[in-house]
């Protein structure tokens, strides 16, 4: 009996030490990303100043010109249009679906919101080829007196939209849904009407939580690949315009790894850019979530 | 007008005769098949407290927030019967809900100050009401900070958010927002639970000035604060009215035994 | 008060109705366009997809000359899909369980390092998959390691890692608190506290856990073009490479032949089917979930 109890505790002993390790060992994935990619891009740097790098819009791998401008603006271009798209529709559908809908609705829209989530971004990529690429070309684009082929930033900017709809609205919905319904109550026994409420005192309250979710989205933009590569038209040159093609980092990073090591530097190159949107997201996130977690200690 | 506190005499319900203020008849409310308030009649006494006592999960607070139709927030709850102030029955009346609501200051269990600073929250509700000069506003917010034993404290810091006051303050706030709006009501969901024991006292004082202006109803928990401060009693139990009374008749001469067990604190 | 501010009072009023009208009509109309936009998807891949669709293309791998639209299926990216996201899905499972169980029992008094541990579990599930791709790639050339299943498997299990690690994680936490006690109370070790009692208890999220993290490896495509590479063939060792669906959708949509384009839609359509036959298996587990849970 005794020998049982104490092979138990043994047992739990070595449990606590082997998820111990397992645990510490999560810790390192980050450092070990952000050190293997500076490693790897160090390289680039000896020989190009970081400076040069980022300003230059010349991408010649053959000759050994790296500049990043093009890609840059590229992705600043795609994402933050994406979200000027998709933020004012997820903070309305948000509103409505805690404030407004019936149940319903809400029965509806909970299983839509889990499969946008879930849907594989290379099917947004069909779908975009299939819908978007098109609609851009003959039907928006005309508008303005352009030619286009549809595969421009705005096709990309569309698409990338579509993608964070349900990562957004599910951190908004997570967001209005923990303001306490007493709040409310407090304003509409003051005679307040609902959108009075909704509009002084609902939005005030949750707007770091909604700023957050806001950098959140863009973040998860900044990041994704291949929706955006098969519509954005992948041409390495600054964008003049949103009918125009672009190419962002992603999608750089995503073209090129076949012909990345039959070419001097251009690894390292490849690898600074992966290093880039490294940098950019995790910060992103921090400062958002950051935002988010001092927002919810005012509730406690 | 009879005063109830000190008549040591037994007064038969039905012969308690003095001015009503809400008149409830046969309110039921469910949501989905749950039956939360059973074929409630009650009334209200005109500038009193009434005291509305029950175990946890009765339907106390569901019964104080369909007095000013708060219950409109959950679509799902079906409200039935009649609620009347000053013989208007809100339920079904044609007028704006927030005219109704408007006449009653709502105390909840905890301080939910708005989302902006001191002065602000009171001056919510005033310019709900349409008054919007700056003079008019800082007047009144003195007026109702005075009222609610706040001025003192916070007349340096009218611009800074509430919450930065505690929470005995921020409760005493809450009421000079609500008294704001210029009520006739007050109705309070256990307004003392948070709060330590002399910010409790303090509201318990305010309410005992309050009630010559103000018809005051009160959940409470706590037995010896309903003894001290209740003129009527209304005590429930799994959603049904099983008593109601003068508080002096409720204490000292229960009609059922469910209440009798209730004060020995057998029921909880 | 004055008539002209009695008047402007009702001004304010009816302008603050017509607000919350058109606001209300726009945000119906934004929900609206959500729904929308997933029948349009859904849609607009069958629509394309179904006429290519055949059992061929289900049970057959490419033949000669596949990639100009001559006969063949894409069973070896089906197949290939499937032992990568199973594979990736068990690493990440084996890695991943005991984490969550050990963040929950064995941390679960020191709540200020669980929660920060939480916290850069949220920041590395931000990381995007192309990162993990790069890296992993960068990783093989390093040690030799050629494009294989194995490469993929390891590089797309870190990146579904803290997904699996975080769904767990929460389905422990709602339930922990009491459920601990009662089981210490009979005499039970931390051990047997996490492996009998808490996983019976949270077993359907479990499930949902696993369900989601396979959903997101079988969808993803930036982590496994580096590290898995393409071929033709079903492989038969860890070591081979391996197609993949998204992949394989990716390929043939590039190419210039209508019969390929057309194959690629069809593959989308695969996916798509693939994809929502989990979402909706992992919402029927959700909704048992809530019904046979003890709440404490
Ligand atoms: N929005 C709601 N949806 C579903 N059930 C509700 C809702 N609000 C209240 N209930 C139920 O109605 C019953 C009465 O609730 P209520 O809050 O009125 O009780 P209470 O007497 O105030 O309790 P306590 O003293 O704990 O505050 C409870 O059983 C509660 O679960
Ligand atoms: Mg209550």
């Amino acid at each position: 009996m005794k020998g049982i109890i104490l092979s138990r505790k043994i047992k739990n002993k070595l449990n606590a030490t082997w998820m111990t390790i397992w645990t510490v060992f999560i810790f390192f994935i980050p450092l070990l990303l952000t050190a293997g990619l500076i490693l790897k891009s160090s390289i680039l740097l000896k020989d190009h100043s970081f400076f040069n790098l980022v300003t230059s819009s010349i991408w010649k791998p053959l000759s050994g010109e790296f500049g990043f401008l093009p890609f840059i603006i590229s992705s600043l271009l795609v994402t933050v249009l994406a979200l000027l798209i998709a933020g004012p529709v997820c903070l309305l559908s948000a509103i409505h679906l805690t404030q407004y809908a019936n149940r319903y609705i809400l029965q509806i829209m909970q299983p839509v919101i889990d499969i946008l989530a879930g849907l594989p971004s290379v099917i947004y990529g069909v779908w975009g080829i299939i819908i978007i690429v098109p609609f851009i070309s003959e039907k928006i684009a005309p508008l303005f007196g352009i030619q286009t082929s549809g595969y421009t930033i705005i096709s990309g900017a569309l698409v990338l939209s579509v993608m964070i709809i349900p990562f957004i609205l599910n951190i908004l919905l997570d967001i209005f849904n923990a303001i306490p319904k007493e709040l409310q109550e407090a304003s509409l026994s003051l005679g307040a009407s609902q959108w009075y409420t909704i509009k002084f005192v609902l939005i005030k309250k949750a707007f770091p939580g909604v700023v957050s979710a806001m950098g959140l989205g863009l973040s998860r933009a900044f990041g994704e690949t291949i929706a955006v590569l098969m519509v954005v038209g992948n041409v390495a040159s600054i964008p003049k315009g949103i009918f125009q093609p672009g190419y962002p980092l992603p999608a750089l990073i995503a073209n090129n790894y076949g012909e990345m090591l039959s070419i001097p530097l251009y690894d390292s190159a490849l690898m600074l850019a992966a290093l880039f949107l490294l940098i950019l997201v995790i910060a992103f996130n921090l400062i958002s979530r950051l935002l988010i977690i001092r927002y919810e200690k005012r509730f406690a | 007008m009879e005063t109830l506190s000190v008549s040591k005499k037994v007064i038969p319900i039905t012969n308690y005769q003095i001015p009503k203020k809400i008149q409830i008849e046969n309110l039921n409310l469910k949501i989905g098949k749950k039956h939360i308030l059973k074929d409630i009649s009650v009334s209200v006494p005109k500038n009193k407290i009434t005291v509305i006592l029950g175990p946890s999960g009765c339907g106390k607070t569901t019964l104080l927030k369909s007095m000013n139709r708060l219950t409109d927030m959950y679509p799902d709850m079906e409200v039935t019967g009649k609620i009347c102030i000053d013989d208007e029955d809100i339920l079904h009346s044609g007028t704006d809900v927030t005219n109704i609501r408007k006449r009653m200051g709502l105390l909840s269990q905890r301080p939910y100050p708005l989302p902006m600073s001191i002065y602000k929250n009171i001056a919510y509700g005033l310019k709900i009401s349409g008054r919007r000069k700056k003079r008019f506003l800082e007047k009144r917010i003195r007026h109702y900070l005075i009222q609610a034993s706040l001025w003192d404290e916070v007349k340096d810091r009218l611009r800074e958010p509430a919450s930065s006051l505690s929470i005995g303050q921020q409760q005493r706030l809450c009421l000079a927002r609500g008294l704001a709006v210029d009520p006739d009501i007050i109705l309070a969901d256990e307004p003392t639970s948070a709060l330590d024991p002399i910010s409790s006292q303090e509201i318990e004082k305010k309410f005992l000035e309050l009630k010559n202006g103000y018809t005051i109803v009160m959940v409470t928990h706590v037995l010896r604060q309903a003894a001290r401060i209740a003129d009527y009693v209304i005590f429930m139990y799994l959603g049904e009215v099983i008593e109601q009374g003068p508080a002096y008749e409720f204490f000292n001469n229960p009609k059922t035994e469910i209440t009798r067990a209730y004060l020995r604190g057998s029921i909880n | 008060m004055k008539r002209g501010s009695l008047n402007k009072y009702y001004l304010r009023k009816i302008s603050l109705k017509a607000e919350e009208i058109f606001f209300r009509a726009t945000m119906l109309f934004s929900s609206c366009i959500i729904i929308f936009i997933l029948l349009l998807i859904i849609y607009s891949i069958l629509q394309k997809g179904l006429p290519s669709l055949s059992i061929d293309m289900l049970t057959q791998t490419p033949k000669g000359g596949f990639y100009f639209g001559k006969e063949g299926g894409i069973l070896n990216a089906i197949i290939g899909s499937i032992y990568l996201s199973l594979g990736a899905t068990s690493l990440a499972f084996i890695i991943g369980l005991p984490v969550a169980l050990f963040m929950n029992i064995w941390l679960s008094h020191k709540k200020k390092l669980v929660n920060s541990f939480r916290f850069i579990l949220d920041l590395l599930w931000g990381i995007p998959s192309i990162v993990y791709g790069a890296f992993g790639f960068t990783v093989m050339i390093y040690f030799g390691i050629k494009a294989s299943l194995i490469g993929g498997i390891v590089v797309v299990s870190l990146f579904i890692l803290p997904i699996m690690i975080r769904a767990i994680d929460e389905g422990l936490k709602s339930s922990s608190v009491g459920l601990i006690e009662a089981s210490y109370s009979l005499g039970s070790t931390k051990t047997e506290t996490a492996f009998k009692v808490m996983m019976k208890q949270c077993l359907p999220c479990i499930i949902t856990a696993v369900l989601l993290s396979f959903g997101r490896s079988i969808g993803d495509a930036a982590s496994v073009l580096f590290t898995t590479g393409f071929t033709d063939h079903i492989p038969t060792s860890l070591t081979q490479p391996t197609a993949t669906l998204p992949l394989s959708i990716f390929f043939q949509l590039s190419s210039p032949i209508p019969e390929v384009k057309s194959r690629a839609y069809a593959a989308a359509l695969v996916l798509t089917v693939i994809i929502l036959i989990i979402s909706l298996s992992s919402r029927l587990f959700t909704i048992k979930y809530k019904k046979n849970r003890i709440n404490f």
